[in-house]
This record gives structure tokens, sequence and C-alpha cells, in this order.
């Protein structure tokens, strides 16, 4: 009987600890690993290295990209730099070498890098919103929904935050919701298949390194090939045998012709971004140029000088990564000894609210009750029958 | 059962644990579970990370506006500096970019070192003004830069006393 169960507790035992056998919700002996957060990381992501990099979970086309420069670098380097340094100078491959390190390594860092992922509300704070949201100042009408916006003043315009259902937070300026990873990402410019990530605040500097390096090494590379097939086609031999010579070029002629000019037009196009400080998101959604008919709007981050705006974007300081990657996640053994698991009837606020943060499927970490558990464990083990 | 007709001889059990929790560590994961303020950041200078300075009323019995204004106008003067764009972080951008970035793996940012400085100067408000009037401060960087948090840590002394009253009650031990 219960009744009997209960009884056993003897009040001696709450005085004077006794060195009892460790009881059923403590599995001290079995040992759990410990988790990282980026194991239990909410978004759409993909970790590597043990949460040292990041990346979209859609790999998109990055192994094209990847392969492609790969390629075309590779014969350019094998087929064309021989006869460019006989024939030329020895700078050639020297300069190749330096862009193509560049556009690698910008590559690997924007498709590996935090693009400035916002964590997830937790529930307190998600709550406390809520609490917020749902008695505004003023009227509390019933019949409309509570607003999910926020209206705050930057540089004498209104900006208008709107609320993440999805992160249960209300996004900072400039932060946009990705649907692709699943995130909030801070200073959102757009998800880049080309390179399987989202490009945001944390990254941009080295997406536009990159694009900027690609332009130039496919303009070079063009530019080299042209030429290696010009001083092979003198001399009266023509194009068909400079071609038959060197087939690898004709193959590094077709990728770069057609790449060189979206190349461009994408290094033109951020450049005048990273001028006016404007992001993708906010270019093509006309937040700022008026085409949404809003008046007497102008971009209120900018700082109204090219330079400024320029060296803020790509010079500015480094902002840390806000999601803990490679923390370690809380102990789940304290779910299990946690007072929660005592329902009671008359339970009051405060023990709903640790219930709550428990069903919330969030680990616990250690709660207070934890020293009384020689005397309460008795009890815990019997709550919920 | 004694002990549950004196509910107060529980409760001392319950304040003799206090020393466990007067470490900080401790007191961080207990505040998880008591009622929070948060304070949320404050826009009108664009995105700069800075957090608004105004009292909140949930703190008005627990501590002076004057401490309270004065530790949040520091951490804004941190993150202010931090985010400064100035010569150095014009230095630090352009070697970065010179290197292709790669010195961002090797050295510490600017940014990530003003970081341990606001984490150090969190640690020593804690010890010093929060935590004998029962509060615990919690880094903004844990939120996502998002707020800053006041954490009531007396109320989980007293709920789970009150918790284990309840439980003498109804079960009649």
């Amino acid at each position: 009987m219960k009744n009997h169960e209960y009884q056993q507790i003897d009040p001696q035992a709450l005085v004077t600890p006794t060195p009892t056998p460790p009881p059923r919700p403590l599995p001290e002996h079995k040992p759990r690993r410990a988790r990282r957060r980026w194991e239990v990381f909410p978004g759409k992501n993909r970790f590597c290295c043990d949460g040292r990099m990041i990346a979209a979970r859609q790999s998109g086309v990055l192994p094209l990209t990847l392969g492609l420069i790969l390629l075309t670098s590779g014969l350019f380097f094998i087929f064309d730099c021989p006869f460019l340094v006989k024939h030329l100078t020895s700078c050639i491959p020297a300069i190749g070498g330096v862009l193509f390190v560049f556009v690698i390594i910008s590559l690997l860092q924007t498709s590996f890098t935090d693009p400035g992922i916002l964590p997830r509300a937790t529930p307190e704070e998600a709550a406390d919103i809520e609490k917020q949201i749902d008695n505004p100042t003023g009227s509390s009408s019933s019949y409309r929904p509570p607003p999910r916006t926020k209206e705050v003043v930057i540089n004498q315009q209104v900006v208008k935050l709107k609320y993440c259902f999805t992160c249960k937070i209300f996004r900072p300026p400039r932060t946009s919701h990705c649907s692709l990873c699943d995130n909030c990402v801070e200073r959102f410019d757009h998800h880049c298949p080309w390179v399987g990530n989202c490009v945001g605040k944390r990254n941009y500097r080295f997406f536009y390194t990159f694009i900027i390096s690609l332009s130039f090494l496919t303009a070079f590379i063009f530019g080299c090939v042209t030429t290696h097939l010009t001083l092979r086609s003198q001399g009266g031999n023509g194009l068909v045998f400079a071609l038959q010579a060197s087939p690898a070029s004709a193959l590094e002629l077709v990728v770069c012709f057609f790449s060189v000019w979206s190349i461009l037009g994408l290094s033109g196009f951020h450049t005048y971004l990273v001028a006016t400080n404007l992001t993708t998101n906010e270019d093509i959604k006309g937040s700022w140029s008026g085409k949404s008919g809003n008046e007497d709007v102008g971009n209120p981050y900018s700082y109204n000088s090219i330079i400024k705006n320029c060296c803020s974007v790509l010079c500015g300081p480094m902002p840390p990564s806000l999601i803990d990657r490679r923390g370690f996640v809380p102990s789940d053994d304290s779910v299990q000894t946690s007072p929660v698991e005592i329902e009671l009837p008359a339970a009051k606020n405060d023990i709903n609210m640790v219930g709550r943060a428990v069903t919330s499927g969030r680990p616990l970490p250690r709660p207070p009750v934890i020293t009384l558990q020689q005397p309460a464990i008795s009890i815990q083990s019997h709550s919920t029958a | 059962m004694s002990y549950c007709h004196d509910p107060l001889n529980f409760k001392c059990q319950i304040t003799n644990s206090y020393p466990h929790f007067h470490n900080l560590q401790e007191l961080h994961h207990s505040a998880s579970l008591a009622t929070k303020v948060f304070i949320q950041r404050d826009y009108s200078d664009s995105t700069i990370c800075k957090f608004q300075t105004k009292f909140p009323a949930e703190l008005d019995s627990r501590i002076e506006r004057s401490l309270f204004e004065e530790t949040v106008k520091t951490l804004n003067c941190y993150y202010g500096e931090a985010e400064k764009i100035g010569g150095q972080s014009y230095l630090e951008g352009c070697l970065a970019c010179a290197t292709a970035y790669i010195i961002f793996l090797c050295m510490e940012t600017r940014y990530e070192k003003i970081l341990k400085k606001i984490s150090m100067y969190i640690q020593e408000q804690n010890e010093k003004i929060y935590a004998p009037r029962g509060l615990l401060l919690t880094d903004p960087i844990e939120r996502g830069m998002r707020v800053v948090s006041f954490a009531n840590t007396w109320d989980v002394f007293l709920s789970v006393g009150t918790t284990l009253k309840e439980l003498c009650t109804i079960y009649k031990l």
C-alpha cells in the first residue's frame, strides 16, 4: 500500500545523512556523454569538425562552384602557364596563384562561417515577450489579435520590427528569417546557393572578397587564355590549330566567357550595396527607396559617405558568433530529479513555471532541490502514482 | 512524523543548504528557475549594441536606481567601444583583408578581447552588488545579445520551502 511506503520515511534519516546507496533517478555510474550545443541546434544547419564549422543543410551548388573553380584554375596552371611563362613573363602564374588562393579561402570562409545567426529565445524570454504583447499599453481589445510588430525610431526614421514566430523574438533591425536555414540572421543579405550558406553580418566581407577576387581571377584567366591562343595562332597557323594544340584552353575559354559577365555584374551590384550600406534583401524589397509608396524615406543606416559606408561594412569590427556551438548542453540527468515530477493538485505558480520549462523540452540545469534528494527521493519515486 | 508537523524545522533543512549556493556557479544554475527581469535592446542608435537604461518597476524594491543605471551604462560603453569604427578597427580590417582573413583564425579580435572584459565586469558586479541583493545578472552574450537579464535568486529558496510544506500537507506525512 502506498501509505505504508510513505510512512517508511524515517525522520532520523533527515537529520543525519545516511550512507544509503544512490537511488534510481540518479544514474551517476552510467556515464552519459556530454553533448555539445551544435548537436541540439534547432536550425537547419550542418556542422563539421565538432561544431567548428557551420553550413546550411542544403549545400546547394557549392560542390559545383568549387569544382568549376578548381577545374578551370587547374587547367590554366597546367596547360596555359608553361607556354605563357616561356613567351611572356613568369609573373602570370604568380598573380594567378595569389588570386586563386584568395578565391578558395574566401569561398570556404563564406561557406563555413556563422553568418550572424541569432539564437532562439529561451522559454523565459519568450514568456516575457508574450506578456508584453498580450498586455499592450493602452486599451485591451479582445477582438483584434495582439500586434506582432514593434516600432522603433532610428535616425529620425520609424522602423518596424517584426515578431518571428519560429525564434520567438522581435527581430532586431535588418534581421531576417531565412526559411532555408530556419534561422534569424543579422543583417541578412541573401541565401546564396553557390556558397551553400546565408550571407549575413559576419560573413558578408568574406562573400564580397570572394566575388571580387573571383571576378579578377575569371577575367585574368580569360585574358591569359585569349593571349595564349592568339600567340599560338600567329605565324599563319590559325585559331583551329591553336585550339587543337591546347584543347584545355577551349574549355577554360567557354567557362570564363559565360561566368565573367554574371560575376562582374554581381560584383558591381554588391559594390553599390556596400557604398550605400544596403543589403540585397532591402534593395529587392525597396525598403528605403520609396518603391513601397513611402516618401521621405532614406536609408537610416547609411553614413551618407561612400568611404565611411565601405569602411564600416568591410573593415568594421568582426562581431562574435552568438550561437555557442561548442559549449556543452547541461546534463539531462537533472530532469529526472527535478521537483516537477511531483504533480501537486494545488501546485502554485512557481512550480508551474518550472514545469513549463521542463515540458518545453529544454534540459534543466541542476535544480536546488538536489540538496534535498536524500530525504525527498522516496516521495518523488511514488509521486506519479 | 514529527518533521512534518514542524515544517519550520524542515525549512531549516533548506536554509542550511544556503552555503551550497553562495558559489556563483550554483546560483547561475538555480537562477534559471527563478523569475527574471529582462532589459531589452535600445535601437535608437541604429544596430549598435546598446541596452535600455529605463529602470524596470520589478526591481524597484531590490536595487537602487543609480546602481542599475551605472551597470547598464557601463555595459553600453563597453559595447560601444567594441563596435566603434575607428583607427584600430580599420587597421584590423585591412590587415585581415590583406591576409585573406586568415588572421581571424590565429588571433583574438578586439571585439573578443572586450567581451572578455565585459564578462569579468559582470562577474565583479554580481559578486559585489547583485548577489548580496539576491539578484543575478547574466551576460547578454549568453542570450544572443538581445537582453540583459536579472534573475531573482531568493525566490528559488522560498518556492522550494513552500513546495515541501505543501507536500507534507497533501500526503499527510
